[in-house]
């Protein structure tokens, strides 16, 4: 049953992953990187590690994919343009590509990273909690390695404001914290009028006018 | 006979299926009548009756409403993408249906006890949004498209300060399974962590307002701005299956704040000495609790709709990111300490 | 599980840096535009602090925490000291440059010590997560100092080429590491030092030759230098001054750290690959330099060949040959601050000195700073009694002890080619007619400090066997 899952979403992941980059349309493309998320998330359920999975999915199928998918839409790619050059190269990337593939799986294939190089890991027992695990892993083992992680995505903020938010001298802002704090005499005068009567005969005159 | 339908039951296949229909029909049902309570309290709110034709009091209203939606034609708009628009809302009502199969409704009642409950519902709605961007961009209308930049941008935004408010739930609990963080919470109506995490729980149920794009946070429909928001080019069942997403979405964030903050089956008489109501049957745990929590919270959408006015764009950014997120995370460190205090009854080391 | 909590004595210099960074990120945000000289203060204060505290922690043995992911030993004291001072440096010649520009914002500085920070964590790496990690801290700073003109075209290619090569290399250095990790099963450099002899080889050398790729990057080895020469060119100068000094000796902490703390069982295979880049960046650096009429290109491919040399010192493959590649990468790293600080001292508001023609007659405009200049060009040119003399010479010599002698040749050569180049500058300064009479307009900080910059590169070329000592006993 677990053999079968696992072929299945791995076929899912090979079959998206050529889509992406052999589909037409860049959007369509994104989508199918997507799909390659989410089968990797399940094939990593089958692996125990529910929470890697599950943080895949929220950060980069549920935010990063998200922002992809704007810039990709809002941009008008043009495919001609960036298909020019394609048939001149081809050879020489077919050449590159091949030797580089067959370097790839010389090292990577079956002799010495194959599954009868490594034992079945060990099941867990179900009270086993991947996110435990890992998180005493982090803040303990890894701590340093996780601090700095946390440090280059602040350096990510700052860089990203500071790339973007820039001041224009004659913008006009709204003052958020005057609004709230405004309060109805500021914004409202009541006028005390005293009655009197009416008077007819200007009135009257003045429509005459 | 019995023993026939016990045996078939035992399949586990079988066994899940029916489990899953008895959380799905109940909940479509109250789906459908949750839109006639929101016609009849807002009609009430601004003093007119609401629906009252079909049936008596109008209570098949709904019926004849899925009815009408059913039968109508499905218009693709020329140069629509049809594939993806129809996944769209496909993908829209799944992800909203699938965040349900980890909401337990009673200490044993869940169909799938997980242990990161709290992330999958997290990781659900957050790929709803996909729903909402592929219905605005197949459709090949401006208006659309309008409306998707704002939700998913939205979405995204709300989704930052929710789950800020959920990693409070969790330091709380220390668990991610929803089982353990109701029984977190046992002891009395003070062990609710709606007490130390007050500002979480307000944050959390109004992100959730804006996460299901419901008034005042509704401008990805904004009517008199952009006509109906992304799905103004769909009709018939299409239609009605956005719209059921929407409010099961909506009735997942009142469970979630339900079970999350409120104790969720417990009873609020738990404890009480008072008239001895603590070892009355009152003080035992239901299912009916945590169904009139929700209904609360629930409650709250409708009223929130009747009373505000739709917020401007730049102002639903301006509290989300400028407001929501740094109330939040000032509150984990506050949460930190109260942790370290070991202050009683949510914090004690166990 | 027994988790003994670390011993953060070690680490002190990055964590003080680290809040102090924090503590100016919030000050700059409440301070005025008019008073941003504070933010410019505090961080100079931040790095000499910094250095002084990496000077109070030195230790002669090497100390390892967080788990074997920090190592603090001599070399790392030494070249944390040398970054910091160096970028102190950089922050003095950048600041006018920056405020003339309308580029003097906080985030110059801040991003600029995060680099710092990055740098030190290379430094003092101890596993390949650390290594990666300070890295892409540094890149990611540079990155965003780069663009930060956002503005001009140039620079914003620059950051854009910068940034896809960069994250390509990342990518293969990550790759690299992955294929090590898989046949050691360790991250750790010491036990992976450890496994290298059990190890299979046709995996551990693919593994290798894709580190080595990342880290020629990093330095700029020919062939993988086509970014250098433009992104020196369209970054700003005060940022073509950052990422030209400073970072060059992160990388070689970053080559040692890899190839001898890591790899040292693979010492035969690494020196093949060394050898093979050390020469091509000799030679190709010298050449295309001739042709280069803008300064900042020019210092640029200068640069390549001077990696070459770096290279060279680590290919000897002894303890003299990497303190004396660790000595030539602070020399480049205090004569590459001093030429581009030349570039901004002559610059002002509205024009910058880049091309040659730019120097011409420098003496008759101002005799010490065309001496400054014929120092700085005569020490990169190796010429005695420089400094930069003193650092070729140290290389070439522990070439020749490890057997390398026609490596030195063609070393030589190529420093005989470069001088071409570095002299047509001095022709420029003291030979020919000014094109540009107007004084020089920098302020009392920049012309005191490159002074005292230009007077380094004499002083420790008079007397340089302390600074090389200090190097050598860095490795005993």
């Amino acid at each position: 049953m677990e053999t079968i899952v696992f072929y299945v979403f791995s076929a899912f992941m090979i079959l998206s992953a050529l889509m992406v980059i052999t589909v037409h349309n860049p959007v369509r493309a994104a989508f199918f990187l997507v799909l390659t998320f989410f089968s990797s998330a399940a094939v990593w359920l089958l692996l125990e590690a529910e929470f890697l999975a599950i943080i895949l999915i929220i950060v980069y199928v549920g935010a990063v994919m998200v922002l992809f998918l704007f810039v990709v839409m809002m941009l008008d790619v043009n495919l001609a343009e960036l298909k020019k050059g394609f048939v001149k190269n081809l050879p020489l990337a077919v050449i590159v590509a091949l030797a580089m593939f067959a370097m790839i799986f010389m090292v990577v294939g079956g002799e010495q990273f194959g599954v009868q190089n490594f034992a079945v890991p060990e099941r867990h027992a179900a009270d086993y909690s991947n996110v435990s695990a890992l998180g005493q892993l982090l803040y303990t083992e890894y701590v340093y390695s996780f601090e700095i992680a946390a440090v280059i995505l602040l350096v990510g903020i700052v860089a990203a404001i500071s790339l973007t938010l820039r001041r224009r001298p004659n913008t006009r802002h709204q003052k958020v914290e005057d609004q709230v704090a405004v309060k109805g005499a500021d914004r409202l005068r009541v006028v005390k009028v005293e009655s009197q009567p009416r008077k007819h005969t200007i009135d009257n005159a003045e429509v005459k006018k | 006979m019995v023993d026939l339908i016990l045996s078939i039951y035992e399949i586990p296949i079988i066994n899940i299926l029916v489990k899953i229909i008895a959380i799905l029909v109940p909940l479509l049902l109250t789906v459908a009548y949750f839109t006639y309570f929101e016609r009849k309290i807002i009609g009430y709110m601004q003093v007119r009756i609401g629906p009252n034709r079909v049936g008596p009091r109008g209570w098949l209203q709904p019926i004849a409403d899925a009815m009408k939606l059913m039968f109508k034609e499905i218009i693709f708009p020329s140069g629509a993408n049809k594939i993806l628009f129809t996944i769209a809302p496909t993908l829209t009502i799944a992800t909203a249906l699938a965040a349900w199969a980890v909401i337990p409704f009673g200490a044993e009642m869940v169909l799938a006890d997980l242990n990161v409950a709290l992330l999958y519902i997290l990781a659900m709605t957050s790929v709803g949004v996909y729903g909402v961007i592929l219905a605005g961009w197949s459709s090949n209308s401006k208006y659309a498209i309008m409306s998707t930049l704002r939700t998913a941008a939205q979405v995204v935004s709300y989704e930052i300060a929710m789950g800020f408010a959920l990693v409070g739930v969790v330091m709380a609990a220390r668990s991610l399974n929803i089982g353990d963080i109701v029984a977190g919470q046992s002891g009395s109506i003070w062990g609710w962590y709606m007490w130390p995490l007050l500002p979480l729980f307000v944050i959390y149920f109004i992100s959730g307002v804006a996460e299901t794009n419901r008034a005042p946070f509704d401008v990805a429909e904004g009517e008199s701005e952009i006509v109906a928001g992304f799905h103004v080019e769909y009709s018939g069942i299409l239609f009605a299956i956005f719209f059921l997403a929407e409010y099961a979405n909506m009735i997942l964030i009142s469970i979630m704040a339900a079970l999350l903050f409120m104790g969720g089956w417990l009873s609020p008489f738990q404890g009480v000495e008072f008239l001895g109501l603590g070892s009355s049957f009152l003080a035992g745990s239901s299912i009916v609790w945590l169904l009139s929590k929700t209904a609360i919270f629930m409650f709250l959408f409708l009223w929130f709709r009747a009373t505000f006015p739709r917020y401007r764009y730049d102002q639903i950014m301006r509290l989300g990111w400028k407001v929501f997120i740094p109330i939040t995370i000032v509150w984990i460190y506050v949460i930190g300490i109260m942790y370290y205090a070991e202050l009683a009854p949510w914090f004690i080391k166990g | 599980m027994n988790f003994v909590t670390p011993d953060f004595m070690p680490a002190m210099p990055e964590i003080f840096l680290l809040s102090m960074v924090c503590v100016i990120m919030i000050i700059d945000l409440f301070l005025k535009d008019e008073s941003r000289g504070a933010t410019y203060v505090l961080s100079l204060i931040a790095l000499i602090a910094t250095a002084f505290l990496s000077f109070s922690n030195f230790s002669t043995e090497s100390i390892t925490t967080f788990n074997g992911s920090f190592i603090l030993d001599p070399m790392a004291t030494i070249l944390k000291i040398a970054i910091c001072i160096i970028v102190v440096g950089v922050f003095i010649y950048a600041k006018d440059y920056l405020k003339d520009r309308n580029m003097y914002k906080g985030e110059y500085f801040t991003l600029g010590l995060f680099g710092v920070l990055g740098m030190m964590v290379m430094v003092s790496a101890g596993n390949f997560l650390t290594v990666y990690l300070g890295l892409e801290l540094l890149s990611l700073s540079m990155y965003a100092m780069i663009a930060m003109q956002r503005d001009s075209i140039v620079a914003s290619e620059a950051a854009m080429k910068y940034f896809i090569l960069g994250a390509i290399a990342s990518g293969i250095l990550l790759y690299g590491m992955s294929m090590v990790y898989g046949v050691t099963g360790s991250l750790d450099l010491a036990t992976i030092n450890k496994a290298v002899s059990g190890a299979d080889r046709v995996v551990m050398s693919f593994g290798l030759v894709f580190i080595i790729l990342g880290v020629a990057f990093k330095l700029g080895a020919v062939p993988f230098h086509m970014w250098m020469p433009d992104v020196y060119h369209g970054s700003p100068t005060s940022v073509t001054l950052y990422i030209a000094s400073a970072p060059k000796i992160a990388a070689f902490a970053m080559m040692y750290r890899l190839l001898v703390d890591g790899l040292a069982g693979m010492q035969a295979d690494w020196q093949m690959i060394l050898i093979i880049l050390s020469v091509l960046s000799m030679v190709f650096g010298n050449i295309v330099a001739i042709a280069q009429t803008n300064i900042k290109r020019m210092l640029a491919y200068s640069t390549i060949s001077h990696v070459g040399f770096i290279i060279m010192g680590v290919v000897a493959g002894t303890q003299a040959g990497y303190g004396a590649a660790m000595f030539y990468a602070i020399v480049y790293a205090i004569m590459s601050v001093a030429g581009f600080g030349m570039i901004i001292l002559l610059s002002r508001a509205g024009f910058e000195a880049e091309n040659i023609e730019d120097f011409r007659g420098l003496n008759q405009r101002s005799p010490w700073f065309a001496f400054v200049m014929m120092a700085i060009m005569f020490s990169m040119a190796g010429v005695p009694p420089f400094l930069g003399f003193w650092a070729k010479i140290a290389v070439l010599q522990e070439a020749i002890n490890s057997g390398f002698l026609w490596l030195a040749i063609v070393g030589v050569m190529a420093s005989v080619i470069g001088a071409f180049y570095y002299l047509r500058v001095i022709k420029a300064v003291y030979f020919d007619k000014p094109t540009d009479e107007t004084p020089i307009q920098a302020s009392m900080d920049i012309r005191l400090t490159l002074s005292l910059n230009g007077m380094a590169i004499l002083a420790f070329g008079l007397y340089p066997t302390a600074l090389i000592t200090l190097c050598i006993s860095a490795f005993a």
